[in-house]
């Protein structure tokens, strides 16, 4: 187990990129703390797999270095990382038994027999396939591969880290909670550095102790699922976390007061006098309707999804989203929406402005 | 769900079988009435029941010529797929030079299979062919019109050179379907190049080399062109495989009764092969976890 550094890395696929638009992922300076489980989530070529086959070695960056626990293998090949991946698609040897190939990285590691034996027992027990060790591997279900995969990625108790990109994509649904609880508490029990990539954010937000939100080739955010929730640090952390997202308003903003389409609305916090786009983002969780404070808002849909309802309003065209609890009655005269102010940020060219007096 | 029954969807099937009967059932049945008649020419057949199959049963003309048939056939799967599988292994996996190869590759298969025969007969001969002259100049003794193992070696290596592409193609196209997931996967498990290989690639590759393997074989066991056009089936009979026997018994000696009965096990024998090849190999793939 290792702590992996990141520095000053950053990747194009073309020979000589000349524009940081060609980056397929930008300069980029981080720790992965040893023992941790973190979450790389995005959506499609955000650049998280381009970053995960980075610290795996399959990819060789266009700059900068890569080490582990302080030593440069930024152009070690993959098998002398000794990090151990699980991929989308279920990677089994299909010839061999289930016991095989669970064993395959020890025994090409020349492990000694008898451990390699306990050691395939004892993830065996972990993925619940003791009973078909001595079954070939093909034929079986995709999630039964996939377990295999998990477990091939598992057998080695030395690996510096545990690197999964998408895992449990052919996964069913009601097995995905399964073997991500099962992932969870294997790296309670192993402690394992572990990198998840995702674009799923329930998926992160379960299984990691740390968030890494990537956007166009860039982390936007690494923190606490909560922290993520909330006080995102961009507008897209904002709006692609949380269900629905966060609102985003234009607005203009001067100490505590905000003004949008006209109607000024006060925030709570001084915020000085921020320069470029600015935005005002609140989740839905700290919006409400109101018959006498807050902007003018039009009702165009309630969706009730059970535990709460979602109401769809429209202020000055832009779509606010407001959520309301079970069994909250809309009033007729709401015809405005209000916000709290703990819930509220002020954005400046979608990065997060800190009101005055908070905490660096 | 309700099926309606139409037994006239059955004129729907009345083409292909009209089609079937000309290509197939109506010459094999004239070859069948052959094989139970005798004539003495002017168009006189009389009945003469399985006497054609014990004779040729008991010739040693047509065992000599199967063992021969087996003997080539076995020579040649031995050596084409895994150099089949070789040559596909070392192919560039994408880019301009995979294209030019396959280009290359196919050439020798588009080459008709008289042409390829005279480009060999020509290619081998000691006076003027490439290949002759220069084995005699460097003083080995190859001579494919009378000796026994240059006719061989000069057969075989033809074979090799026309058809061992079809099998690289096979092969690279059973390659090029396997994701890179398992090369990464296996790089990560720290697998050699041979279990990469024995793991990875050639279960990846059984379907298509199965169907390569059993093409190979019916064409080997088939094949008559190109070793007529180059050696004749000679010196003596030594290349004479059961095709150029059969040509020679039922057109040179014009006895259509033997010839016929000789085609029949012919085309039962091959039958017969292919039919447990295919079996023995679809039941080794179907060999899943019990």
């Amino acid at each position: 187990m290792a702590k992996i550094t990141l520095d000053n890395l950053a990747h194009s696929y073309l020979p000589n990129p000349t524009s940081e638009d060609q980056f397929a992922l930008k300069q980029l300076d981080h720790d992965w703390v040893d023992g941790e489980a973190y979450a790389l989530l995005g959506s499609s070529g955000c650049g998280k797999s381009t970053l995960l086959n980075i610290i795996s070695g399959l990819l060789h960056p266009s700059q900068g270095r890569i080490l582990f626990d302080g030593r440069d293998v930024t152009h070690a090949p993959t098998a002398q990382r000794n990090i151990a991946q699980v991929f989308q698609f279920p990677v089994v040897y299909d010839t061999m038994t289930v016991r095989d190939n669970l064993a395959f990285p020890l025994r090409n590691r020349g492990a000694d027999a008898t451990y390699v034996a306990n050691r395939v027992q004892q993830i065996a027990q972990m993925i619940g396939m003791e009973d078909m060790l001595n079954r070939k591997a093909r034929g079986l279900t995709a999630d039964a591969k996939q377990k295999i995969s998990l477990g091939r990625g598992m057998v080695r108790e030395d690996v510096n880290a545990l690197l999964f990109d998408e895992p449990l994509t052919v996964i069913d649904p009601h097995m995905k909670w399964e073997l991500r609880t099962q992932l969870k508490s294997l790296h309670q029990q192993f402690g394992h550095t572990m990198i998840y990539v995702t674009h799923d954010q329930t998926e992160a937000l379960t299984f990691a102790d740390k968030v890494v939100v990537m956007y166009d080739g860039r982390v936007v955010q690494m923190g606490t699922p909560q922290e993520l929730f909330e006080r995102p640090e961009h507008t897209f952390v904002g709006y692609f976390i949380g269900s629905p997202g966060m609102n985003v308003l234009d607005a203009t903003v001067k100490g505590d007061r905000a003004v949008i389409g006209g109607t000024e609305i006060a925030l709570g916090k001084a915020f000085g006098t921020p320069s470029g786009k600015i935005e005002l983002g609140v989740r839905p969780e700290f919006t409400r309707l109101s018959a006498d404070e807050g902007l003018p808002a039009k009702i165009k849909r309630v969706e009730d999804v059970g535990r709460h309802k979602i109401v769809r309003t429209d202020v000055f065209g832009t779509e606010v989203n407001v959520i309301l609890a079970e069994g909250e009655g809309i009033s007729p005269a709401a015809n405005r929406v209000a916000f709290a102010p703990e819930g509220v940020n002020v954005y400046a060219d979608s990065w997060r402005i800190k009101a005055e007096g908070e905490a660096a | 769900m309700n099926k309606t029954v139409n037994q006239k969807a059955w004129f729907l099937v009345l083409p292909v079988l009209v089609l079937v009967a000309f290509s197939a059932v109506i010459p094999l049945m004239t070859v069948v009435n052959y094989s139970v008649q005798d004539t003495f020419g002017n168009n006189v057949f009389f009945w003469a029941g399985l006497e054609w199959f014990e004779e040729m049963l008991s010739s040693d003309r047509m065992w000599d010529a199967l063992g021969r048939q087996i003997a080539f056939s076995a020579i040649i799967l031995a050596i084409e797929i895994p150099l089949g599988i070789f040559v596909a292994l070392n192919m560039p996996k994408s880019g301009f030079w995979a294209s030019f190869c396959l280009v290359l590759m196919s050439l020798p298969l588009l080459i008709p299979w008289n042409v390829v025969g005279t480009i060999w007969q020509i290619f081998g001969r000691v006076d003027i062919g490439l290949l002759g002259y220069t084995l005699d100049a460097i003083g080995i003794n190859y001579n494919y019109t009378q000796d026994f193992y240059a006719a061989w070696a000069t057969v075989i290596v033809m074979d090799v050179w026309h058809w061992t592409s079809l099998v690289a193609l096979l092969a690279y196209a059973g390659l090029q379907s396997i994701p890179d997931a398992y090369y990464q996967a296996a790089k990560i498990d720290q697998a050699s190049r041979w279990k990469v290989f024995r793991y990875i690639e050639l279960p990846k590759m059984m379907g298509v080399l199965m169907i390569a393997i059993l093409l190979r074989f019916m064409d080997s066991f088939m094949i008559y062109t190109e070793p007529f056009v180059v050696t004749g089936g000679g010196p003596g009979n030594s290349t004479t495989f059961l095709s150029i026997d059969l040509v020679k018994m039922a057109l040179g000696q014009f006895d259509l009764g033997p010839a016929a009965a000789f085609s029949i096990m012919y085309y039962l024998v091959i039958l017969l092969i292919s039919w447990v090849f295919y079996t023995v190999m679809t039941n080794l793939d179907k060999r899943d976890g019990v």
